[in-house]
């Protein structure tokens, strides 16, 4: 009995630390992205994903997290560029259909500020990116949130006569605001 | 007596014309485009142009309430004048009225007008689908209007200047040659 009591005790220790927060909360949850179309900052937002999240925030280096983005979800701001991004050129979502991430490491940049390092997958391609990103809890909720650029051609995203950059700019900033609940004991 | 336009009135109007001449039919072409890089162009240089004829439609208003313009011909019947009178007001009406709507259009449909690529004009309204939509049948028929009005304003300055045979036209075209104030040939 008192084994038990003991290794329960050990087992409940990593919680005494902090609270894991692994529910993701998609209706406040967004992941957008700018894009600059002659010059012109445009945002546009994918309006389904999923996410495995596991973070700490009194251990964020340990966090863990994996995103898969619906590419057919996306919103661009017209219905007419929405068709056209779903085509071969662009994400060519009949064959790609999903986008993902995977965390492999995240770091401590300065205090409250974190870094995490990871595989992005589109359109076949898989290539490391890295993002900053910040934590913040309030009422009993963890929001992550954070942006970096990403370079639509090194994955193909754009292609043929859109690979001309004077239109349509090569870099587009993704920002990502993940809300997630604690896990459930 | 004051019976000539003065050069910046004139300079300015032929600009704003050639200009409006630019980009109407531009305006009317691109719409119908398949979404592609040109079409992207085309809409920023049709934009660039709307903000240029805004801005010299400001100054020409300016100028035109601190010049006098030349007096029509005594002869003209009244009612002659007063449509010559109502056409050019609405004329600067339009000039103003256009360009602001297209600006306003393209900040309810999310993209930003950033004239040349450099200057970025606020976007007084914010993202809306429906407001968007409405500034758009406003443009359109702001637009239809002016055609109309441009035809009776050139028709006008034509009868003057072959049937009526008056300074009419050749006061705004002075490569006409000036004929004899008040003298018919």
């Amino acid at each position: 009995m008192k084994r038990l009591l003991l290794a329960s005790l050990l087992l409940a220790t990593p919680l005494a630390y902090g609270t894991e927060y692994t529910v993701l909360l998609p209706q406040q949850s967004s992941i957008a992205f700018i894009s600059k179309q002659m010059s012109v900052p445009v945002e546009g937002s994918f309006k389904k994903f999923t996410a495995r999240i596991a973070v700490d925030p009194a251990k964020p280096e340990t966090g863990k997290a994996s995103i898969e983005i619906d590419l057919a979800s996306i919103d661009t701001g017209s219905a007419e560029a929405n068709e056209e991004v779903a085509g071969k050129a662009w994400f060519d979502t009949k064959n790609h259909p999903v986008a993902s991430f995977t965390s492999s490491s995240i770091g401590s940049t300065v205090k409250g500020q974190y870094q995490v390092i990871g595989k992005m997958t589109i359109k076949g391609k898989t290539l490391d990116i890295k993002a900053p990103f910040t934590l913040k809890q309030s009422g009993g909720l963890l929001q992550i949130e954070g942006a970096f650029p990403l370079k639509r051609l090194d994955f193909n995203i754009g292609s043929g006569i859109w690979g001309d950059t004077s239109v349509v700019a090569d870099e587009v900033q993704i920002r990502f605001g993940i809300t997630v609940a604690a896990a459930k004991k | 007596m004051n019976d000539h336009y003065t050069r910046t009135a004139v300079t300015l109007h032929w600009i704003i014309a050639l200009l409006i001449f630019t980009a109407f039919p531009l305006g009317v072409y691109m719409h119908e485009l398949p979404l592609s890089p040109d079409k992207l162009r085309l809409y920023s240089w049709h934009k660039w142009i709307g903000v240029t004829v805004f801005l010299l439609a400001l100054v020409r208003i300016l100028w035109r309430s601190t010049h006098r313009p030349p007096l029509l011909p005594a002869a003209m019947p009244a009612w002659e004048k007063f449509a010559a009178h109502a056409v050019h007001y609405l004329l600067y009406a339009l000039i103003v009225a256009i360009p602001l709507s297209g600006w306003l259009m393209s900040s309810a449909k999310g993209v930003q007008t950033v004239w040349f690529g450099v200057l970025p004009l606020p976007d007084l309204v914010a993202k809306d689908k429906e407001i968007g939509d409405a500034l758009k049948e406003v443009h359109e028929s702001l637009n239809f209007l002016m055609l109309g009005l441009v035809i009776a304003h050139v028709g006008g300055a034509l009868k003057h200047h072959f049937i009526e045979r008056d300074d009419i036209l050749a006061r705004m075209l002075p490569f006409l040659g000036k004929k004899s104030p008040g003298i018919k040939p």
